[in-house]
C-alpha cells in the first residue's frame, strides 16, 4: 500500500466475515467516529473490531469503566458532533437504559448494538436469545417512542447499521440494533458496496443564527434542528422536561408539550420507519411472523410447508420498533392463524396479539434461549395446526 | 461585554450578565447558599484562563450544584445523576480544543458518580472537574453523603454519621489527577486564581470547593446560617500549599488544610493517547497490517 493512500471507512468489496465485524464497518460506513465500549459477551469483538478501525480513520475509541459510562460518553461525543456508537449485550443494555432515557428526552442521536443473549440475569452468555424486545421498548423510565432494527443476515448487519445511524441522525434519538448471538458470531459473504453508493443521513443543522436559535423548537417533521458544541450556539441541554429554548420547565403544561413531541416525531414518521420483508404471503393462511435469525429458520419452514401443498407465509419485521400494527391487522384479516416463532417467552407474540385486535388466532412458538429453532420445529407446529 | 461600567450600572447589568442565560434568573438556590458566588468564580476564571467562551463546555449531573451549568450561557449540558464525567470524556477527545469543565456536588461525583471519577484520574482525561463539597444531598432534602463527617447530623444519619469520609484531595491524588487543589467558599480570590491554573492544566485537573448549605446541612448541625459556615471555614481552615493529601482530611470541629496539594507537569493525557493511537493505527495498516 502506498504510503500516502488513506485508510478507507468504506472497505469496498467482497468479504466473508461475521455479524459482529459486519455491524461494525457498516457503523464505520454510515460515518460513526466515536466508540465507547465495555467487554461483554456476546459482542465484544465488534469493540474490538473498532478499537483496531477507528484509529485509522482519525475516530476514536475509548473502552470505558462500565455500560453507564460507554452510553454517556456516546451522548457527550454526539454532542461534540461526532456519530457514536456502543455494543453491548443484555446485562449491559439494562445498565445504560437511564441513559437512553437521557438520549431520548435531550433527542441525542447514537446507535446502541444490543447483541442479544439468553437472560434474565447473566443467563447464557455465550449462547443466544431474543429476550430484549421489551426492554428495547420500555427500559428506560417514562414515555419515549423507541426505534429498533433487527438484522436477519451478514449482509443486513452491514445494510442495516447504516440505516440505524441514518435514523438516529434523521430523528435525533439513540436507535437500539437488536442483533443476537448466533447472528454476531456466524460467518457469511459480505459485499461492502462502492462509498458512493452509500446513503447517508446527517442530522439537520439550525438555518438560523445563535441569536435566533431555538434548540428544541421542531420543524414540521416534529425533529429540531440540532447545534453541537463549540458551533457558537451555546447548546443548552438538560434531562428535565425543558421548553423550545431547552430551559427546564417544571410544570404539567411543558411535560405535555415536551413529551408529546418526542414520542409523536416518531409516530408521525413511522411510515418511513417500518421495514419489513415478506415471503409468500400473497395467498397465504397461515402466516409466520419472525425476525433475527429465528426468521431464517422460519423462512426455510414456510418453503417447506408450501412444498408440501401448505398455504404458509412469512412476515419478517426489519423494525423491531415502530411496531407495523396496521400490517399486521391487515395480515390478521387474511389469515386464520398468525403463528410467532421467537426465543424468548413470548415477547413479540404479545404485541401481536395486541395488533391482530382478536381477528385472528395467534400463537406463540417458543424457545427460552440457548438454541435456535430449526425449520422442522417450526414446520411441525404449522403441520400440527393445519391438521 | 461592549458597554462601559457607567452604563452597566445604569441599566443595572453586571459585566458577567453575558455569560448568563436569558431569563434564567432568579436561580433555585436558597439564601446563604454559596453556590452564587461559585458560579461567579466559575465565569471569572473561565475569562481570565483567557479561554475561547466558543470552545468552553461545562457538563453537570444532578444535584444542587448540578443546576450550575444551566445557568451558564457557554455549551451547556445537565445529564444524569453521577455521569457527567463520562459524558464530558465524550466531549473532551471529539474536539481537542474544547475545554470541558465539569461542575457538580459530592453526592454526584464520589458516591453515585464514584467509579467515573477514579477512572476519569486515572486515564487523565482532559477535563477540569470542580466539585462543591456541602457534605450531604442538599437538593433531596439533606441526606448523608460520602462526604459527611464523623458525627455530622442529617436527614438519614439522625444519630450523627458513623462511617469513614472521602477526603476527595486524597482520593484524586492517589488516582493520578495533575492538578488537586482545595478552597472554601469564603476563599473567592484564591479559588479562583487555582481555578486559572486547573483550567489552563494539561489533563484532568480536579478543585475541591467546600460550599456553605445552611439549609440542609447547617439547620442540623448548629451551622445554621451562610455566614455561620462561612466563618467556620475561616476558623479552622489552614493554607497548607504542597501538603501531603494523606492529611488533609475534615473531622468534625478540626482544622483542616486547604490549598494547591498537587501540580504535575507535562503527563500524556487520554487526548494524547487517542491521537498517538491514530498514528500507530496508519502506519501498522500502511505496512499491510490489519485493516
Amino acid at each position: 500500500m502506498n504510503e500516502k493512500t488513506e485508510i478507507p471507512n468504506v472497505r469496498t468489496g467482497m468479504h466473508y466475515t461475521t455479524g459482529n465485524h459486519a455491524a461494525a464497518e457498516g457503523a464505520l460506513a454510515a460515518g460513526c467516529i466515536f466508540f465507547g465500549g465495555y467487554p461483554i459477551t456476546p459482542s465484544s469483538e465488534i469493540a474490538e473490531h473498532m478499537s483496531i478501525r477507528l484509529p485509522q480513520i482519525d475516530g476514536h475509541f475509548v473502552q470505558f469503566e462500565d455500560e453507564i459510562a460507554s452510553i454517556a460518553g456516546l451522548l457527550g461525543a454526539s454532542w461534540g458532533g461526532s456519530k457514536s456508537m456502543t455494543a453491548t449485550s443484555g446485562p449491559g443494555y439494562s445498565l445504560m437504559v437511564e441513559n437512553i432515557g437521557l438520549g431520548m428526552m435531550t433527542e441525542t442521536p447514537c446507535v446502541i448494538v444490543n447483541v442479544q443473549r439468553g437472560g434474565p440475569s447473566t443467563g447464557l452468555p455465550t449462547l443466544v436469545g431474543q429476550q430484549d424486545i421489551m426492554q428495547t421498548k420500555w427500559g428506560s423510565h417514562g414515555d419515549y417512542e423507541p426505534i429498533a432494527l433487527c438484522p436477519s443476515s451478514v449482509q443486513e448487519c452491514f445494510d442495516l447499521i447504516i440505516t440505524a445511524f441514518n435514523f438516529s441522525e434523521q430523528y435525533r434519538l439513540p436507535v437500539t440494533f437488536l442483533m443476537d448471538e448466533t447472528l454476531g458470531h456466524m460467518s457469511e459473504r459480505l459485499i461492502i458496496p462502492a462509498k458512493e453508493k452509500i446513503k447517508i443521513v446527517n442530522r439537520k443543522k439550525p438555518t438560523v443564527p445563535p441569536e435566533e436559535y431555538l434548540p428544541y423548537k421542531p420543524d414540521k417533521d416534529l425533529v429540531p434542528p440540532m447545534a453541537t458544541a463549540g458551533e457558537g450556539y451555546n447548546v443548552m441541554m438538560t434531562g428535565l422536561t425543558h421548553d423550545e429554548r431547552g430551559y427546564p420547565v417544571i410544570t404539567a403544561e411543558a411535560q405535555e408539550l415536551n413529551v408529546k413531541r418526542i414520542n409523536d416525531k416518531i409516530r408521525l414518521n413511522k411510515n418511513k420507519i417500518i421495514k419489513l420483508e415478506e415471503y409468500m404471503l400473497e395467498d397465504a393462511e397461515i402466516a409466520l411472523i419472525s425476525f433475527g435469525s429465528t426468521a431464517r429458520a422460519t423462512k426455510g419452514a414456510v418453503s417447506r410447508a408450501r412444498e408440501k401443498g401448505i398455504k404458509a407465509g412469512l412476515l419478517r419485521l426489519i423494525t423491531i420498533w415502530p411496531f407495523p400494527d396496521e400490517r399486521i391487522e391487515t395480515l390478521a384479516d387474511q389469515v386464520k392463524v398468525i403463528m410467532v416463532p421467537e426465543i424468548n417467552y413470548g415477547q413479540i407474540t404479545r404485541e401481536v396479539d395486541r395488533a391482530v385486535h382478536g381477528k385472528t388466532e395467534v400463537k406463540g412458538i417458543f424457545k427460552l434461549g440457548g438454541a435456535l429453532h430449526t425449520p422442522e420445529e417450526i414446520l411441525n407446529e404449522i403441520e400440527r395446526r393445519v391438521k | 461585554m461592549n458597554k462601559d461600567e457607567t452604563e452597566l450600572i445604569e441599566a443595572h447589568e453586571h459585566p458577567l450578565d453575558v455569560y448568563l442565560r436569558d431569563g434564567r434568573i432568579p436561580h433555585i438556590f436558597c439564601p446563604g447558599c454559596s453556590l452564587g458566588s461559585i458560579a461567579t468564580i466559575i465565569v471569572d476564571a473561565i475569562l481570565e484562563a483567557n479561554l475561547d467562551p466558543k470552545n468552553v463546555s461545562v457538563v453537570s449531573g444532578i444535584g444542587c450544584t448540578g443546576r450550575i451549568a444551566g445557568y451558564l450561557n457557554f455549551d451547556s449540558f445537565h445529564t444524569t445523576h453521577g455521569r457527567a464525567i463520562p459524558f464530558a470524556i465524550g466531549l473532551s477527545v471529539t474536539d481537542p480544543e474544547r475545554k470541558v469543565i465539569v461542575v457538580s456536588g459530592d453526592g454526584d461525583l464520589f458516591a453515585i458518580g464514584g467509579n467515573h471519577f477514579i477512572h476519569a484520574a486515572r486515564r487523565n482525561a482532559d477535563i477540569t472537574v470542580i466539585c462543591v463539597n456541602n457534605f450531604n444531598y442538599g437538593m433531596t432534602g439533606g441526606q448523608v453523603g460520602p462526604t459527611s463527617y464523623i458525627g455530622q447530623f442529617q436527614s438519614t444519619a439522625p444519630y450523627g454519621s458513623l462511617e469513614e469520609p472521602f477526603s476527595l484531595p486524597y482520593l484524586a491524588a492517589s488516582c493520578g489527577a495533575v492538578y488537586v487543589a482545595r478552597w472554601t467558599a469564603l476563599d473567592v480570590r484564591r479559588t479562583k486564581e487555582s481555578l486559572v491554573e486547573a483550567l489552563q492544566k494539561k489533563g484532568f485537573s480536579f478543585v475541591e470547593i467546600l460550599g456553605s448549605c445552611p439549609t440542609t446541612f447547617g439547620r442540623r448541625n448548629q451551622l445554621a446560617e451562610g455566614k455561620k459556615i462561612l466563618e467556620y471555614f475561616k476558623e479552622k481552615a489552614i493554607l497548607k500549599h504542597g501538603a501531603d493529601t494523606r492529611e488533609v482530611d475534615i473531622s468534625k470541629d478540626s482544622e483542616f488544610a486547604v490549598g494547591k496539594f498537587v501540580d504535575i507537569e507535562d503527563k500524556d493525557t487520554l487526548t494524547d493517547h487517542l491521537l498517538q493511537l491514530q498514528k500507530i493505527a496508519k502506519a501498522s495498516a500502511r505496512k499491510g497490517g490489519k485493516i
